[in-house]
């Protein structure tokens, strides 16, 4: 039933068709806009329906290795390169296979609500062709498994992001953001290069899983890891480098926002990839645990303290998007501060990692959402300023649920998927430290009342003239927020099976690392 | 001592790169700052590829198989042609905000300093 090319070439053309799409896009809206918008439409839908089987066959086969330019897409080490992967390899394993999911579900909800929120701007066949190299850019990012792959995944992220977020160059603040981004990026890729220049020259190998099993962790190995924990902590907007975050998320155009999440998100896979798989237990784990548990407490407090105070309701969605950040970097840092230890890994290490991981999952589905909403509201009204808004919940009935759905998903209220994860990371946490735990349940409490503030400030109270004419936005864009809303409670209903199906998987996926070296060196 | 030269030069250009994009306000000067530190990582890449005596890694009618290793020239040259595009796009974003602003100074357009 499934042709048999797709069942050997999937992970590859999960990246080409995006890629291809993307530069075909402006010769198609040339000649019609409408069709410029069932292409791009139609890539998505490609793309995410590749990168739902690639995963789907993760999950059911395990780990896909892919290898370009080989007589079989499987053989990774030819019998003539003396032991040696020498080709670029795409190793998609479980925890790639969720990241996948995440990009097709949100890259396609978020390509549907755009093309109607941004269809009357100018410009829009650069606009679109940056859109879809950002898909392509963030699935090649978290399928390969090869290092300076990585690196060319990360600066094409960079590039299409920082068009994206100047993209209203009208607003001379639109490309002040661009700019910040992008040198920031710039110089997390030039970090990145210098990692590759040093793991290189030490081990000749370039493939992770090679790497991985050569690693001696010297000294130059440890400012190796320093310079990548720094790169993607960036990259990922934690505290104390999250400057850009608020800007660039605020400037961007509502449904870029919801994507940029996502990449931020493959920056922070990148991180938990390299100090889980490349470093694994050579490094010093409760030191480098720490140093993540360290960096998600600042943001998760950091992050929710600077939103409460915001006007700007993007912007007060990118400081709580800072904070949510802060909970995965504490989940999965815990897991690897106990990496050393069996007993206390089992007792309550591999959960932590699996909160981490779902939040990873539920943070993109409702930040996502909650963005979307911010922008159809900005659709509407014309102003990002919260005390300028009021009243909306007479006229955008089905974007008020929206954002209550959000919101309550967002502060770890149940039924809904945040509750969820945060459940498992308090746990966990729990048994690990106890203030971290509590630091963590506090910034709940703090997000929750963030969030109350802002549902009445702009939803409930009497209507106000100004808005007199102001209507639901049209059925795309609900569309494009109902899918994300509609998993929202899912996941939220149905923790266990979702934890158990894709979750766990990639946990193990995330903690074996001689069966990440095995599927490509063989034996081991 | 000679042939610890080419990682001096590539230490020295990292240094003036970085403090070029750390210190300084002018958003040319700073794109140029992030264009030193790429080549000084490409210039790393391809000290670490070198031997001294070594042919270009070309097979074909080879007088001797003693070659520079050819996998850091392609990450070079792709690191290149990425940064090509990095310049570009910052220059292009220096020049809207020129136009913007009348100025490429840091200090006196950062609307959103808040």
């Amino acid at each position: 039933m499934i042709p048999q090319f797709l069942w050997d070439h999937a992970p590859a053309m999960a990246v080409a068709v995006p890629l291809l799409a993307a530069f075909v896009c402006p010769l198609v809206g040339k000649y019609t806009a409408t069709g410029r918008k069932a292409w791009v439409l139609l890539a998505a839908a490609a793309t995410s329906a590749l990168a739902l089987f690639t995963a789907w066959r993760v999950y059911t086969l395990g780990t896909w290795v892919y290898v370009f330019g080989a007589t079989v897409p499987a053989l990774s080490v030819p019998p003539d390169s003396g032991g040696i992967p020498i080709r670029i390899i795409f190793e998609v394993d479980a925890m790639s296979a969720l990241m996948q999911v995440i990009v097709a579900i949100v890259g396609f909800s978020v390509i549907l609500y755009s093309l109607s929120a941004d269809g009357k701007r100018s410009g829009l066949e650069a606009y679109y062709t940056l859109f879809l190299l950002l898909i392509a850019s963030i699935v090649g990012m978290v399928s390969t498994g090869d290092l300076f792959n990585f690196f060319v995944f990360f600066e094409i992220s960079g590039l299409a992001s920082a068009g994206l977020i100047a993209y209203r160059v009208e607003a001379g603040r639109a490309v002040e953001a661009g700019l910040k981004y992008f040198v920031v990026s710039t110089l997390g890729g030039i970090f990145m290069l210098f990692v590759i220049a040093i793991l290189y020259g030490q081990y000749n190998a370039l493939n992770i899983a090679m790497l991985a099993e050569r690693m001696q962790f010297t000294v130059l190995d440890k400012i190796a890891l320093v310079l990548i924990i720094g790169a993607l902590a960036t990259k990922a907007g934690a505290v104390p480098m999250h400057f850009w975050t608020p800007d660039a998320y605020a400037l961007a155009p509502s449904s870029v926002t919801a994507l940029l999440v996502v990449a931020s998100q493959a920056s922070l896979y990148g991180l938990f990839r390299f100090t889980f798989t490349l470093y694994h237990l050579s490094l010093n784990a409760a030191t480098v645990g720490w140093v993540l548990i360290l960096l998600g407490v600042f943001s998760m407090f950091v992050g929710v303290t600077m939103a409460i105070p915001q006007k700007d309701v993007k912007r007060l969605m990118a400081y709580h998007a800072i904070s949510q950040t802060g909970y995965m970097l504490l989940g999965v840092g815990t897991g690897l501060a106990v990496l050393g230890n069996q007993g206390m890994l089992d007792a309550f290490g591999r959960m932590a990692i699996a909160g981490g991981i779902f939040h990873i999952i539920n943070h993109a589905l409702y930040k996502g959402l909650l963005f979307l909403t911010a922008g159809a509201i900005i659709y509407r009204v014309g102003t990002r300023d919260m005390n300028r808004m009021g009243g909306l919940g007479h006229k955008m009935k089905w974007t008020m649920i929206f954002f209550m759905i959000g919101a309550l998903a967002i502060a770890g209220i149940p039924p809904f998927n945040g509750f969820a994860s945060k459940l498992m990371i308090y746990e966990s946490v729990y048994l690990f430290n106890p203030v971290l735990a509590i630091i963590a349940m506090v910034v709940s409490i703090l997000t929750l009342a963030s969030f109350v503030k802002v549902f009445h400030s702009i939803f409930m109270g009497p209507q106000l003239p100004e808005y007199e004419h102001v209507k639901e936005v049209p059925a795309p864009m609900l569309l494009g927020m109902g899918i994300l809303a509609l998993l929202v409670i899912l996941f939220g209903l149905f923790p266990q099976q979702v934890v158990d199906l894709l979750i766990t998987p990639a946990a193990n996926a995330l903690l074996d690392q001689s069966g990440y070296i095995a599927s490509i060196l063989g034996g081991a | 001592m000679f042939a610890n030269l080419p990682y001096l030069a590539v230490a020295t250009l990292t240094v003036i790169g970085l403090s070029t994009v750390l210190l300084k306000r002018n958003l040319v000067k700073v794109t140029m700052g992030l264009n030193i530190l790429t080549s000084a990582v490409n210039l790393l890449i391809i000290v670490l590829g070198y031997r001294e005596g070594g042919i270009a890694p070309i097979y074909t009618l080879a007088p001797q198989t003693y070659m520079v290793l050819p996998t850091p020239q392609a990450l070079c040259l792709t690191s290149i042609v990425i940064g090509v595009a990095t310049t570009a796009l910052l220059l292009s974003f220096t020049m809207v905000i020129y136009r913007k602003y009348g100025t490429v100074n840091v200090d006196e357009i950062r609307e959103l300093r808040e």
